[in-house]
């Protein structure tokens, strides 16, 4: 078991690293002259030219990517070209603003979807459950824009109960953040909730065709306690990894709802950096992004064998 | 006896999805020959002016009619999305099912660039590429094709790996048969359904991470617009005249729903 981990641990490492050369190429070397991108087409030559130098671009890929792989790994990500400030000083509260959204958002959708995901199960094709299911498989079809604009009109247009723009500062206090929270996190929940809740639902709907749960029917066991107790049990490690595996989707839905309700976060950081081209800036948030997602996967993966009940017995030509 | 009239009868979610979709279909094309009014032209100096008769959806940002303008979008988002899903199965089948068959180095080298392909968030993929190459058109069909096409290749592939050992393929090596016409001739056949509902699912993932680009400003550029651009540009308008952003983002939830939905009736079917 800890060889398998520390294997897939040794995977995402090396994943990492090809990621970073990936970035680092498309930011650095696709674009060709990075210089003349940053400064537009009616740049003089001669400012090219400073630019240049002042970047180093006179020296080879190679060097570069190593430099900025090292500084990156102590937290040093060079300096913006647009503000010409370092970029970890742009970082590290939007970092944090996105990460409460992230985190409030798992923190409410998770318990809801799995509730909600067990209680379908337990009242199997009523109409209630037909509704649900339906309504799960929409709502996570649906685009993330359509539910957040959907809402805005409601509670921010029409009723007027809450800003439509999500303005976080340094010295608001408790109440403040949370009003400019509630809609950015209501139109995530809505989408990840549906999403873990059905694929909840299925889980459960394999397990309950098995063999010992048959038996647990026949031995005349209440539905309910059969769906609550036997199967949910035996549902944990696959649960975990779908939880994790949607908090790693959040990431697109971050970048939808931090453009929509101008939340200060990493991706709206990021969007606007890609319009003004300001490479380095793109290059610290995408690994940022990928980095959480790779890590996210791995703990996915590491959660499903944990929990999986053929790994703990002994079996050592599974190895593999 | 029962069960008979079951099979022959479409279930309602079935018909329904398959009925928006030829509706989506239809409007593309009929877009193509005649629109109620130039998408592009401003028919009146109100922004966002309510629905009115012969407006029937009201006015956008600059006075242009939404309607004109939805049916306009229809056909961009309905290409790239083909477009892109098109091409990422024409690359995922094709390397997919290759390297099932050949197996060796081949496998190993595609397997293991798919697993850093599917590794990365793909919208981040996305702000990157048009952060290097600017967005347009065709630089967001090209990013999602690659982007989907290696989910593509993992099922292609885990299909042909099923059908590589079946006798009749060993009997069809064994006649000298080439990898190409093993391919086509003989493995496609029995894939082809599989991969078909399959199209469906990628070509609806397809349709929301493009239009979720075009939302936040990166993909189709004024002044065409896809649904999602469209959504994107009448945010301002949400007290006067909401429909302006709201019909385009349900356009594409409801293309997106049904696409899902037809995905669930097809699986069901299958299994009964």
């Amino acid at each position: 078991m800890a060889n398998i981990i520390l294997w897939r641990l040794g995977a995402t490492l090396l994943i990492l690293l090809v990621v970073s050369l990936l970035v680092f190429w498309a930011c650095e070397i696709l674009p060709g002259d990075v210089a003349q991108v940053a400064l537009g087409q009616y740049a003089t030559p001669e400012n090219v030219r400073a630019l240049r130098l002042e970047m180093g671009l006179d020296r080879p890929a190679i060097q570069r990517y190593l430099e900025w792989l090292v500084g990156a790994l102590q937290g040093d990500w060079g300096r913006s070209l647009v503000t010409k400030t370092p970029v970890s000083s742009l970082l590290s509260e939007r970092l944090a603003n996105t990460a409460l959204l992230a985190g409030v958002t798992t923190l409410i959708a998770v318990p809801l979807a799995v509730l909600l995901g067990v209680v379908t199960t337990m009242w199997n094709g009523r109409a209630f459950d037909r509704a649900a299911t339906v309504s799960f498989l929409a709502l996570s079809a649906t685009p993330e824009f359509l539910l957040a604009t959907l809402l805005v009109l409601l509670f921010a247009v029409n009723l007027g109960w809450l800003p439509a723009v999500a303005y976080l500062s340094t010295g608001s206090d408790f109440g403040q953040t949370a009003r400019a929270l509630l809609l950015p996190t209501a139109s995530l929940v809505i989408v990840v909730t549906a999403q873990i809740a059905r694929m909840t639902r299925a889980i459960l709907g394999s397990i309950l065709s098995q063999p010992y749960i048959e038996m647990a029917v026949l031995k005349g066991i209440p539905r309910q306690r059969i769906v609550g107790y036997h199967a949910l049990r035996n549902a944990v490690g696959p649960l975990a990894n779908v939880v994790a595996l949607n908090v790693a989707y959040l990431v697109s839905g971050v970048v939808v709802v931090e453009t929509i309700f101008a939340y200060p976060g990493l991706a709206r950081l990021m969007i606007d950096s890609v319009q003004s081209r300001d490479l380095p800036v793109v290059q610290a948030c995408a690994m940022i992004f990928c980095a959480t997602y790779v890590v996210l996967i791995l703990l996915a993966d590491v959660l499903a064998r944990l929990f999986d009940p053929h790994s703990l017995a002994e079996r050592p030509t599974d190895a593999l | 006896m029962t069960t008979a009239s079951i099979q022959i009868r479409p279930s309602s979610t079935l018909v329904f999805s398959a009925a928006l979709l030829v509706f989506v279909g239809v409007v593309a094309l009929v877009s193509l020959v005649a629109l109620p009014q130039d998408p592009f032209d401003f028919i009146t100096d109100e922004p966002f002016m309510p629905p009115a008769a012969g407006i029937w959806l009201g006015s956008d940002y600059l006075g242009r009619d939404v309607l004109s303008r939805l049916m306009d979008g229809t056909r961009i988002t309905l290409f790239m999305a083909m477009t892109a899903t098109l091409l990422a199965h024409l690359i995922g089948d094709t390397l997919g099912l290759t390297a099932a068959i050949r197996g060796g180095i081949l496998d190993a080298a595609l397997s293991r660039i798919v697993d850093v392909l599917l590794s990365l968030p793909k919208i981040i993929v996305g702000l990157v590429v048009v952060a290097a190459l600017g967005s347009s058109i065709w630089v967001i069909i090209g990013i999602a094709a690659v982007v989907y096409s290696a989910g593509v290749f993992r099922i292609a592939r885990a299909l042909g790996t099923d059908l590589k050992n079946m006798d009749y393929i060993m009997l069809a090596r064994s006649r000298g048969e080439g990898t190409l016409w093993i391919l086509f001739g003989e493995i496609l056949p029995h894939v082809i359904r599989p991969l078909a509902t399959d199209f469906a699912l990628r070509a609806s993932f397809a349709i929301l991470f493009m239009s979720s680009l075009s939302f936040i400003g990166l993909g189709v550029q004024p002044p065409l617009a896809d649904w999602g651009g469209m959504a994107r540009e009448n945010l301002g308008g949400l007290s006067t005249n909401p429909l302006a952003a709201i019909a385009p983002a349900i356009a594409i939830a409801l293309v997106s729903i049904a696409l899902n939905l037809l995905v669930d009736a097809l699986d069901d079917d299958a299994r009964h």
